[in-house]
């Protein structure tokens, strides 16, 4: 027992989802509850079960034809992926009335089928095992962006397959030709991180830039996300939450595990072009961020500059052989900004529920009449904005650090405009607490505004006091990480 | 007790879970949690303080966790006992403690009234980080949470819009003083690999941390952050406008405690500080200039809260001086002094603000000294002892920065002069408004003259406690002219500052007739300060309205307008025109356009089934250009 527990780990949500199709009614949203708390148990058995060397790998043959193998490795990084996965699905479902889902069997048939791809993707250990988990992932959440939300969620959920297509296309392209040069043409990790680093540079980098294309669609970085307002704007809430909580950070773990490993050479080359790509994501999210009146948008323009330092982090990596502080950072900071937004979601959530509207300017005044909501949102939104005590706080001083210690001509230039997100956060985040909870109550509308129920509640604890204790001890989290090493 | 320094935060923290879980239930009692909390707070302060005092004390760092420690990154949960420090938890928890008392007469029936004690404690844990961590990180953590308290009880009266938008002033401006704070801490940390205060000193001294432009460097994107916090100009417009929360916040937030955080934090990290002269010398300006600026601002407003702001501003302004010519010392003595007597005279305006119904227009009052003959007395020993009149405390530690202004260098004299003025200013502008407040006939109509009433004993206690410190706190620091070896505040701090000390060259004292002299001097324009008061105001017309510059000082020199129309206006524009053309038309647009041609093509040529895939992957190909581009010009 052991390695097994990783096949075990992604059987759970299909046999789920498979139940929740046969199922009628909402005895699904069962399933797809006891099947997320299952994912989370047995994520942490795993973890339980690493070795000391910090990996826990899983082999097997799969299609020997073309070097395929169904090999999957997990260590703390993953586990923490997986984690967050099973905590964002758990945590969605508790606090979404399943009253308020149509056709319930196959949206948490759905939602389980998502769940088992994005656990494939954080496991794989094998690039065209990556591959096809990557695509399934993308899948189930195109239907369910496609089936439930607004008016024009066809028009964006097909925007958003397309540019998530030709970036996965590229990628396979690029899988593909590292493969084909390989001396043993395998696909397995080892095998293809050696045939990638025995590459010519130029090679290396046109690779490179196929690989990141895809990744960087997928964070998204500036240029390459305008799919993403749009459709987190369209799409049901739940579904926002899987793309923004857990989606977007497998670009972000992709580079971690499948380009800065693989092409190393390249990596230095695109260095600094990235970095400044990412630090324009960051200042040129958050303009976007202060004019916006839709908080759907809001949040997603915050989330793209959030995303963006953590992608300038990444690859603010030191001279060879030096401890890169910036990944540290950005794996703690992958696992809070899936928390935190989770929060942020489920708020707008209710907000847009009880409001009937997603525009800023038509909320406000309901502060006394639901404290928690007001008190759940604030400590949230602060935490957004990484206050210190707060989890992002410490994730967000180390990529700074990183960003600035980087060793880059551009050091301090980058430095400087990536803290200005700090300042534009600051204004834009607080501005949507003051319209959406603050200002003068409307008599007729606002004090309906019911507070959250007991449920919701629970559900806003249990991202509250994890925030606050990776706040006040945000070492626990990289004593975990300290057993990759 | 020094290893259980931890308790000291502690009771403010579970005082502050108590009163903001229970706020419902708890009803009043939540204020006297809320006291309590701090209380205890207090009694261990005072505990330390006497362990810190005894003979041959060395400070302890005591560790309480590993906050970061990843790779050579090595941040320590840990907290710095020493006189500075202890000093501060004195000030922070006993004003703190005072004005919780108060709070619980000012806030009586207040809807909120858990949920302000609840912020209140939270303050009081936030503003003890500050001062008691070890290194920059925990200092920082200090540094941001009381910005978070100050936004929360700025805005604590949410239902009025103008409240809210002052406390995200308040927010977004320290925040632009907070990335001066990161940055330098990243400048730091790049050079040396350390944020700890203890190994920084001994590097620093040794010579170690880096070139003197280096120092200067980082010196001054920590006095950005200070400029922030202790609302300085440029930074400091928040801070009038923080007077939207209620009066007791002001008096502890915005007066006493945390607008001193960046005097803290400089004579924290003097041994930055003292190394470069062009930094000092950037404070010393930037603190006289405040001042000044802000005195005049003072003389013309008439909302009592605003002159009382107004005049903070300008005191800080006065303790930034002191910390420009290297006098850690005498700045820390005039925080000390300042946190008694504008403690006090915030808490008296809240007074007569609870008893005038909530008007704030000092145009509206008058004659209230026989109406409330404690708050007056009270307040008038406040007036005295910020003037600068002896032997109250202002004066002594007022005139202990004009005596080191005087001997700085070669300009000391010129600073010395303006620094004169100020206080002129500062002494008119408080008498004016003791004399329209307190003197003369009251104003107000007959239904608020009803009203009108001594506070309860709640408030008033409060006033007196601190009435009794504002008056004979100066005692504390002696200048060598009256008693020899009796400043005890300088005996006291010495150690935490010595290692700065001995680099100055050897100080020139003035003779003691040249300081009596001076001493006359600053005692005079104390006087003619309040006499000139007298003289305009001794009959108050309310209704004369200012013209030119006055009009120019009540209109507070145009700094928002100014700033609104520099930054806050061009940038929402700038921002509103690219969401519009680069987002939606340019990027959007281009995609969008480039679909309806390829869809016409493929409509004539059958390539592709759907135009839209055509269009993405061009915007890939577009994409992967502009990265080249970029890389190009970036090796370039």
């Amino acid at each position: 027992m052991g390695s097994e527990l990783l096949v075990i780990l992604l059987l759970l949500p299909i046999v789920g989802a498979f139940i929740s199709f046969f199922l009628k009614g909402n005895s699904s949203w069962f399933v797809g509850v006891a099947f997320s708390t299952l994912t989370i148990l047995v994520s942490l058995l795993a973890y339980k079960a690493l070795p000391a060397d910090g990996f826990l790998l899983y082999k097997q043959e799969w299609i020997p034809m073309i070097g395929a193998n169904f090999n999957l490795s997990y260590h703390a990084l993953a586990f923490l992926m997986c984690l967050l996965t099973g905590l964002v699905f758990l945590l969605s479902m508790i606090f979404v009335d399943v009253k308020n889902i149509e056709n319930p069997s196959k949206f948490y048939g759905l939602m389980l089928l998502s769940q088992a791809g994005l656990l494939g993707v954080f496991l794989a250990n094998d690039a065209f095992l990556f591959y096809i988990f990557w695509e399934l992932a993308l899948i189930p959440v195109y239907f369910l962006c496609s089936m439930y939300g607004g008016e024009n969620r066809v028009k964006a959920s097909f925007k958003f397959f397309i540019y998530t297509f030709v970036g996965s296309l590229l990628m396979l392209v690029g899988i593909i030709y590292i493969h084909q040069q390989g001396v043993t043409q395998n696909f397995s990790w080892e095998i293809f991180t050696a045939t990638g680093n025995g590459l010519p540079l130029n090679e290396q980098i046109i690779l490179f830039a196929m690989f990141f294309l895809a990744f960087a669609i997928k964070m998204p970085i500036f240029p390459f996300h305008t799919w993403q307002p749009d459709t987190y704007e369209q799409s049901a809430t739940p579904v926002t939450i899987v793309l923004s909580a857990v989606m977007v950070k497998m670009g972000l773990f992709a580079v971690i595990t499948w380009l800065l490993p693989v092409l190393q050479l390249a990596a230095d080359y695109w260095q600094d072009a990235i970095m400044i790509l990412s630090v324009i994501s960051i200042v040129y999210a958050s303009c976007m961020a202060l004019v916006q009146t839709n908080v759907k948008r809001l949040v997603a323009y915050s989330s793209i500059a959030h995303i963006g330092l953590m992608c300038a982090s990444l690859f603010s990596f030191p001279a060879l052989g030096e401890e890169h502080m910036g990944a540290s950072a950005v794996v703690l900071q992958m696992f809070n900004h899936g928390i935190n937004i989770l929060g942020l979601w489920l708020l707008v959530y209710v907000a847009e529920k009880r409001f009937g509207t997603q525009d800023l300017r038509e909320m406000g005044g309901i502060a006394k009449v639901a404290p928690i909501f007001t008190t759940a949102l604030v400590i949230i939104s602060f935490a957004n904005i990484s206050l210190p005590l707060t989890n992002s706080f410490p994730a967000e001083f180390m990529m700074f650090t990183s960003l600035f210690t980087s060793g880059s001509q551009w050091a301090i230039g980058l430095t400087f405009f990536a803290g200005l997100g700090i300042i534009f956060g600051a204004i834009y985040t607080l501005r949507m607490i003051q319209q959406v909870a603050f200002g003068p109550a409307n008599e007729t509308k606002n004090n309906n505004f019911k507070d959250l129920d007991w449920s919701q509640t629970i559900v806003m604890a249990v991202i509250v006091s994890i925030i606050l204790i990776v706040g006040f001890y945000p070492n626990i989290i990289f004593n975990l990480l300290n057993t990759m090493h | 007790m020094i290893q259980n320094i931890w308790l000291v935060p502690l009771f403010p923290l579970i005082g502050f879970l108590i009163a903001g879980l229970g706020r419902k239930q708890l009803g009043n009692a939540a204020g006297w949690i809320a006291s309590a909390a701090v209380l205890a707070s207090f009694i261990v302060s005072v505990m330390i303080f006497f362990e810190v005092s005894a003979e041959g004390f060395k400070s302890i760092d005591v560790h309480l966790y590993d906050f970061i420690k990843v790779g050579k990154l090595d941040i320590a949960f840990e907290f710095r006992v020493d006189q500075l420090s202890s000093l501060f938890l004195l000030i922070i928890t006993g004003i703190g403690f005072l004005i919780h008392i108060y709070s619980i007469g000012y806030m009586k029936g207040d809807v909120g009234f858990g949920k302000y004690f609840a912020f209140l404690n939270l303050f009081i844990f936030s503003m003890l980080l500050l001062v008691l961590g070890s290194n920059f990180i925990i200092m920082f953590i200090g540094w941001e949470g009381v910005g978070l308290c100050s936004y929360l009880l700025i805005g604590f009266w949410y239902h009025k819009k103008e409240y809210s938008v002052a406390a995200r002033k308040a927010f977004v401006m320290n925040r632009i003083g907070d990335l001066g704070f990161l940055i330098g801490m990243f400048l730091i940390f790049a050079k040396v690999g350390t944020l700890d205060f203890q190994t920084l000193e001994t590097l620093s001294f040794k010579g170690v941390i880096a070139e003197p432009g280096y120092l200067t460097a980082i010196a001054f994107c920590f006095f950005v952050g200070a400029m922030g916090k202790s609302a300085q100009i440029p930074l400091f417009t928040w801070l009038p406008d923080a007077m939207a929360g209620p009066t007791p916040v002001s008096a502890l937030i915005h007066a006493a405690t945390m607008v001193t955080a960046g005097i803290y934090m400089i004579t924290r990290a003097h041994f930055i500080f003292s190394f470069s002269e062009t930094a000092q010398t950037f404070i010393l300006i930037i603190g006289l200039t405040t001042a000044l600026v802000s005195a005049t601002i003072a003389i013309r407003q008439n909302d009592i809260k605003k002159v009382l702001a107004y005049s903070t501003v300008s005191q800080l302004g006065f303790m930034f001086m002191a910390l420009g010519v290297g006098a850690y010392t005498t700045a820390v003595f005039h925080v000390l002094t300042h946190a008694f007597f504008k403690a006090l005279l915030f808490l008296g305006s809240g007074s007569v603000i609870h008893a005038m119904s909530n008007e704030q227009d000092i145009r509206l009052m008058g004659g209230l000294k026989s109406k409330m003959p404690i708050t007056h007395s009270t307040f008038l020993i406040g007036c005295l002892a910020i003037a600068g009149i002896p032997p109250l405390s202002g004066f002594f530690s007022k005139d202990e920065i004009m005596m080191n202004l005087f001997i700085h260098g070669t300009y000391g004299k010129v600073f010395w002069v303006l620094g004169m003025i100020a206080a002129l200013l500062t002494a008119y502008y408080m008498f004016r408004l003791y004399f329209i407040t307190f003197l003369g006939e009251f104003r107000g109509g007959d239904k608020l003259k009803s009203h009108l009433h001594e506070s309860p004993a709640l408030m008033t206690m409060p006033l007196i406690v601190l009435a009794i410190l504002a008056a004979a706190g100066g005692f504390l620091g002696i200048p060598e002219v009256f008693a020899h070896d009796a400043h005890w505040l300088h005996n006291f701090l010495t150690p935490v500052i010595e290692k700065s000390l001995a680099l100055e060259p050897t100080i020139h004292h003035l003779s003691h007739s040249a300081e009596y002299i001076m001493m006359a001097v600053a005692v005079s324009v104390a006087i003619i300060g309040i006499l000139l008061a007298w003289g305009s105001y001794k009959k108050f017309d309310a209704k004369k309205e200012n013209k030119g510059i006055e009009k120019f000082f009540e209109d507070k020199w145009h700094w928002d307008e100014a700033y609104e129309n520099a930054f806050q206006k061009p940038f929402m524009k700038m921002s509103a025109f690219a969401e519009k053309n680069i987002e939606r038309k340019g990027i959007d647009g281009g995609v969008n356009g480039i679909g309806k041609l390829v869809e016409f093509a493929s409509d004539k040529l059958r390539l592709l089934q759907n135009g839209s895939v055509g269009v993405y992957l061009f915007l890939m190909v577009l994409g992967m250009i502009l990265l080249f581009i970029i890389q190009l010009l970036s090796n370039g």
